[in-house]
């Protein structure tokens, strides 16, 4: 029997108290343990993006911190973001502009999204492309994913109304 | 896809550290940023007996002026906050530019510095910064106390270098950049965040044509940073672009990727030490 540590974090704002295996990664506990399956699991080891979850605020993967790591932590999900402006913009604009297909890598795109959009309101198409590079999405080809990001943020500047044509 | 058992130690403090290093030496991997170790543990390239993980050791995640004048950089330092912060700015803008090429925004959240220097990957932005701006990297163990080894010195091969299995590579210093002290940095990859097919890191002190100290430093192209020392003492001598470019082909000798040949490599190489030509302030001769 492998030996675990006890872990306490929150999770949505909630506390949750566990006990982990040393080598579970955190984005496995979320999804095993604590039932919060919108963090998807694509590569495990840092290449797809699809893991990603924020933990004390930066959006990181999943796959590349383990659980025992996040001891102490503010830890939030997809699931964690319901309720928030930026998110539900995104939400909308991605529905809208047809920025996903299998939806898999989606919850990764969304969360990286935010942060962008939280540290720069007014991102270039370049910079949404450059700070969505390392999510990769094998579906829709990126570029419907910019424009969602890119009338978000329009939306969110009170510069397009919620039926903007394509821009 | 998932790591082998270990066991964990969380260091609560930089002696702790330094005594699982010594009781474990080799068998102990030392966690930081974890940005390339828990790759490696998913993928099982590495089976370590224990990870010990010193992201509680805060003392560690510090970036100061130091008493000789320099920067002092602790080796928990993300590369994120050496892309925005101020001191690093003003007294290495170097690494600032650097910063934005390590990978994506949510790696540079959690890798540090002192991981990148102590796995050396030779394809990484930090350690060509080093060996570029003649960094000195501090490394300390239970027996030794502290030793101080010059950046260009502690690379010896494909992720060997000079650390010991019992040290700890604690950070890593810079000298206080001169009034005339200018950089270039430049990089290739296939795609945006992508390990580099070719990157050039290059220091200098002084202006076009009277340069006191260049080091041209490629990274991308072999087992370790790799120094351009002939193209960089004509440089220095005054040479122009031609004989510089002679310099750097007769003394390079890239070794070929998946995707690069050889080759190609020394041609991108070229292309940079063109770019960075520029960079320094010398006039587009248009070679």
């Amino acid at each position: 029997m492998e030996s675990t540590t006890d872990i306490e974090f929150e999770v949505n704002g909630k506390r949750v108290r566990l006990a982990v295996s040393p080598r579970e990664h955190l984005a496995d506990v979320l999804r095993q343990r604590c039932g919060l399956t919108g963090t998807h699991l694509g590569c495990e080891h840092g290449v797809c993006g699809a893991c990603t979850v924020r933990v004390d605020g930066a959006a990181i993967r999943g796959c590349l911190i383990l659980a025992v790591q996040a001891d102490g932590a503010q830890v939030r999900t997809i699931e964690g973001e319901g309720n928030d402006p930026v998110m539900q913009a995104l939400q909308q604009a991605f529905i809208e502009r047809n920025a996903l297909q299998c939806g898999y890598c989606t919850p990764g795109f969304l969360l990286t999204a935010a942060e962008l959009l939280e540290l720069d309101p007014d991102p270039s198409r370049e910079s949404i492309r450059e700070y969505l590079s390392g999510n990769i999405c094998r579906c829709t080809g990126y570029q419907a994913i910019v424009d969602a990001v890119e009338l978000a943020a329009r939306r969110l500047r009170g510069e397009a109304g919620t039926d903007a044509s394509v821009p | 896809m998932k790591p082998a058992p270990f066991v964990y130690v969380r260091a609560a403090s930089v002696e702790h550290a330094l005594e699982v290093l010594a009781e474990h030496g080799d068998d102990a991997l030392v966690l930081a940023g974890g940005q390339s170790l828990v790759p490696m543990l998913n993928l099982r390239l590495v089976q370590p007996a224990v990870v010990l993980d010193i992201n509680a050791l805060h003392g560690l995640a510090t970036i100061e002026s130091h008493t000789a004048g320099g920067l002092r950089l602790g080796a928990l330092v993300r590369h994120r906050e050496i892309a925005v912060d101020p001191l690093v700015a003003a007294c290495a803008p170097l690494l600032r530019a650097a910063a934005p090429w390590i990978a994506h925004p949510a790696v540079r959240h959690r890798g540090t510095l002192g991981g990148s220097l102590a796995l050396g990957d030779p394809a990484a932005e930090w350690p060509a910064c080093a060996v570029a701006l003649d960094a000195t990297i501090r490394l300390a163990s239970r027996t030794g106390g502290e030793r101080c080894v010059a950046a260009e010195s502690f690379f010896h091969g494909l992720y060997r270098s000079d650390r010991r299995g019992d040290e700890l590579l604690v950070g890593c210093d810079l000298a206080q950049a001169s009034h005339d002290s200018v950089f270039s940095f430049r990089e290739l990859a296939r795609r945006h965040g992508d390990y580099a097919a070719v990157g050039l890191a290059v220091s200098a002190c002084g202006r076009p044509g009277a340069w006191r100290t260049l080091r041209l430093v490629f990274f991308g192209i072999g087992d370790t940073p790799i120094r351009a020392t002939a193209c960089g003492e004509a440089l220095a001598a005054g040479a122009g672009l031609a004989e510089a470019r002679a310099q750097l082909e007769a003394e390079l000798e890239p070794r070929a990727d998946l995707w690069f040949s050889a080759q190609a490599k020394r041609h991108l190489a070229v292309h940079l030490l063109r770019e960075a030509w520029r960079d320094l302030g010398h006039p587009d001769t248009g070679e």
